[in-house]
């Protein structure tokens, strides 16, 4: 039996408002409610309400045989009970169906973890805590921001308690080996490792209505025979990418939805396969072999890395600035500053002050609500200059 | 005293040191009953009335009043000034906001398109002439269109002496000289050296060389500018005399009890970020100062081609918490920035005059000034560094942010000496310049 494992990443970061020297001390509010608002309302209609909708209907109709995983960041939550509770009560829906599984990850969709294994820990209770209060689950699955992984986050996420961990399918991990088999962290004994074999994905994620790409259009039963092509040669294939994807990143009237509702259909038409969660996968495989990944990687960009986030001096700084007041903030006891504090260090902030401008940095345009890094260095650095001056009252 | 004024900049139109210079000093001239008229490249339509002098807009008088034909002059005054300046690449995108690097670009692009503009601009010989009046890649272009409209505006504008204010204009005032045959005042505010270290654009020196020629008397805003008159472009001294600049005290008194936010003192760099203003002197002076005090803020207020240079070495010195860019700063913002900072630095590499410190000093605002600058020439109450020496600017701007007399001492010594420097002896000396030439 070969196993098909979809997993989604549904997050919106909590965009900062425009913030000037002058309000350093005056003005302690930082987030563009306005804007994050009308965004999380625009994405709900085109992609979350949709989306969500067409994946309840294929539940039902497959009575079971059609199973997905999430994973939602604690900010897009937030924003969702603000701005658009009736995304949150459908994803609640798709939970009640038993067919879902919910993956954990930090609250703040965070890099914590380079900076600070304690607060990654704290971030992660939170964001189980979430799981658990909105949808009834208790997650042993897990992933990291944005798929960052190597031996180090394994360990750690071991010693959590997760059965399974997430992780990109990078050629310079796997070499010669196949994404499609599951493996075990080379600095582990009971976890096991997914990784995303990101041809299959980018072919739904980025590729699907890109008319020079040679296989367009893509159909679902072109899809499902790339699929059962692997049939023999691996025993999990693993989807992950944007939950965006459908309705946002390819539009509806590309065919995405349409492609959705027919893929299951295709899929199953071959008994060796079936659909299955991550959970679903690793309880039922056993590791072929230990993967040993010292250094990071991610889903980010060509290199697979993080430089997307860190690398630059911008990015650096102002992550050597928000990490150093780890110990001052805690101190306060303060609810809300904690809160404020965790919620600057969300890891699209600092995606905005990528300067890679070349092939990625489309990307990184696209998703950038500054007209330039500097911009968004400047900004969040006086954001961060007013919140510490609110820790010294 | 009839006095027809060639400018580039006037508030509230396009307004840098240059427009608040010319606007403190014909204020202060009109006192003295001067009449004044100050020719401008284009007029917003709001603001020509209420004010001292009588505005003239360029775009309102026709080009054609001359015996040859506008294209002509045009050809000729160029041929005749600097072989450097191809009539076919008129359209330079000559700005002071340029690196080398960007003029390069941004001329190919121009070369490709300008012709056909400049041609059509002189096509038919009795247009009026519609001129931007900013910085943009046309103002080589716009410089010599609006120089070509002058001699018809001196024929009908009554004056007894021209004034011209800066390269832009220079070429203006020796034909409006041309025609009327009144004497010239070439006003040098600024020269290519400063803005360009020792790259200059020829062009632009050229025509200053031009302008110097034909003036009858040039007025530098300093002993430092004279210096480079004379010995740069072969200026007899007799013929250059130094009037420093002053500062406006409109609205001096209307300073409150504004509470500042940052409780750390705050000290500012205020202008163009640019090589000319020195800012990477400042960035280094601030990492060498927050190395011994935490307790204090920088701010760089302004825009320029050096901004994301300086952007990136503050990250890269991790003192991105401590140090703060604004972006360009207008009106209200200038003011609050100046009454929120306890210490202002100007340490330009080459500054004629440099009218900042004085106003941050109405604000009741230390200084610190650079020694190349013409403001050193008449400021006791300021510190004065060599703008290169970052150690000792770090020195300076501990020690006036620490002793709390040394500062308190500049404060009113500087009050003091801001009463003096007015408008109205600038005027008073240019008074007699007029009396001497007419």
């Amino acid at each position: 039996m070969v196993n098909l494992c979809f997993y989604f990443q549904v997050h919106q970061p909590n965009r900062l408002k425009k913030y000037s020297y002058f309000q350093i001390g005056r003005d302690h509010f930082y987030e563009d409610d306005e804007k994050n608002g009308a965004i999380m309302k625009k994405v709900a209609q085109k992609c979350y309400l949709p989306t969500n909708r067409l994946m309840l209907s294929l539940i039902e109709r497959y009575n079971g045989a059609f199973r997905i995983s999430y994973s939602i960041s604690g900010v897009c939550i937030d924003q969702m009970k603000k701005f658009s509770p009736e995304t949150l009560d459908t994803f609640k829906a798709l939970a009640d169906t038993g067919c879902v599984e919910f993956i954990d990850e930090t609250y703040n969709h965070s890099l914590a973890f380079l900076f600070s294994k304690d607060e990654f820990v704290r971030q992660v209770q939170l964001h189980a805590e979430l799981m658990k209060q909105e949808f009834g689950q208790t997650p042993t699955t897990f992933r990291n921001t944005e798929l960052i992984y190597n031996n180090d986050v394994a360990l750690a996420v071991e010693k959590m308690g997760y059965k399974t961990i997430l992780a990109e399918g990078a050629d310079h991990i796997l070499d010669w080996r196949s994404p499609n088999f599951m493996y075990q962290p080379q600095t582990c004994n009971k976890l096991k490792l997914l990784l995303k074999n990101y041809k299959l994905s980018d072919d739904i994620a980025f590729r699907f209505s890109n008319k020079g790409w040679e296989s367009y259009p893509l159909t679902a039963e072109k899809f499902a025979n790339w699929v059962h092509a692997i049939n023999g040669a691996g025993e999990t294939v693993n989807l992950f990418m944007d939950y965006e994807t459908f309705g946002e990143h390819q539009w509806e009237d590309s065919g995405i939805f349409n492609f959705m509702e027919h893929l299951p259909d295709w899929i199953l038409k071959n008994p060796d396969f079936r659909f299955a969660t991550p959970a679903e996968v690793s309880a039922s495989l056993s590791p072929v072999a230990k993967l040993n990944v010292p250094d990071y990687i991610s889903w980010a960009d060509v290199e697979r890395d993080l430089s997307a986030w860190r690398g630059n001096h911008l990015q650096d700084d102002a992550l050597a600035a928000v990490f150093s007041l780890e110990e001052r903030v805690l101190e306060t006891k303060n609810e809300d500053l904690i809160r404020t504090w965790r919620s600057l260090q969300t890891s699209d902030h600092f995606y905005y002050m990528c300067t890679k401008w070349f092939a990625d940095g489309d990307v990184h345009k696209y998703f950038n609500p500054y007209s330039s890094p500097y911009d968004a260095y400047i900004n969040y650095q006086n954001v961060l200059a007013d919140f510490e001056t609110t820790l010294d009252r | 005293m009839k006095v027809l004024m060639y400018g580039w900049e006037f508030p509230p139109h396009i307004s840098g040191g240059l427009g608040v210079a010319c606007y403190g000093l014909t204020k202060a001239l009109a006192a003295q009953n001067h009449q004044i008229s100050f020719v401008l490249p284009k007029l917003k339509p709001m603001s020509s009335e209420g004010t001292h002098v009588d505005l003239i807009d360029v775009g309102r008088f026709p080009v054609n009043t001359s015996n040859l034909s506008p294209t002509d002059f045009v050809v000729r005054q160029l041929e005749q000034i600097s072989k450097n300046i191809d009539i076919h690449a008129i359209a330079s995108p000559l700005s002071p906001y340029l690196t080398e690097e960007q003029y390069r670009e941004e001329l190919l692009r121009l070369q490709r398109l300008e012709e056909m503009q400049v041609h059509n601009a002189f096509s038919e010989t009795n247009h009026n002439i519609m001129l931007s009046g900013e910085y943009g890649p046309n103002l080589m272009s716009e410089v010599v269109r609006y120089a070509a409209v002058a001699g018809s505006i001196a024929m009908r504008v009554e004056h007894d002496v021209i004034h011209v204010h800066d390269w832009l204009t220079m070429l203006a005032g020796v034909e409006a000289k041309r025609i009327s045959g009144k004497p010239l005042i070439v006003h040098a505010h600024a020269l290519e050296f400063d803005r360009s270290g020792d790259n200059v654009n020829q062009a632009v020196y050229d025509i200053e060389r031009h302008g110097f020629e034909h003036a009858d008397v040039i007025i530098a805003v300093s002993h430092m500018t004279k210096n480079i008159i004379i010995n740069r472009y072969g200026v007899s001294p007799e013929k250059v005399f130094v009037v420093h600049n002053a500062v406006t005290r409109d609205s001096y008194s209307e300073l409150d009890g504004h509470q500042k936010a940052a409780k750390e003192k705050v000290v500012l760099f205020l202008g163009r970020i640019t090589f000319q203003k020195g800012p990477d002197y400042f960035v280094e002076a601030a990492a060498k100062v927050l190395a011994r005090n935490e307790n204090v803020r920088f701010v760089m207020a302004g825009s320029g081609d050096m901004a994301p240079k300086m952007i990136e070495r503050i990250a890269e010195l991790r003192l991105g918490r401590k140090f703060h860019f604004t972006g360009f700063l207008k009106g209200a913002e200038v003011e609050q920035m100046y009454r929120e900072s306890d210490l202002y630095v100007m340490p330009s590499v080459s500054e004629p005059f440099g009218i900042s410190p004085l106003e941050a000093m109405r604000y009741d605002v230390p200084v610190i000034i650079s020694k190349t600058s013409g403001v050193a020439e008449i400021l006791d109450s300021a510190l004065k560094v060599d703008f290169w020496d970052t150690n000792e600017l770090a020195e300076k701007i501990l020690a006036v942010l620490e002793h709390e007399p040394l500062r308190r001492e500049l404060i009113s010594r500087g009050s003091q000496e801001l009463k003096k420097i007015q408008w109205e002896n600038a005027a008073a000396h240019l008074t007699q310049i007029y009396a001497r030439l007419a």
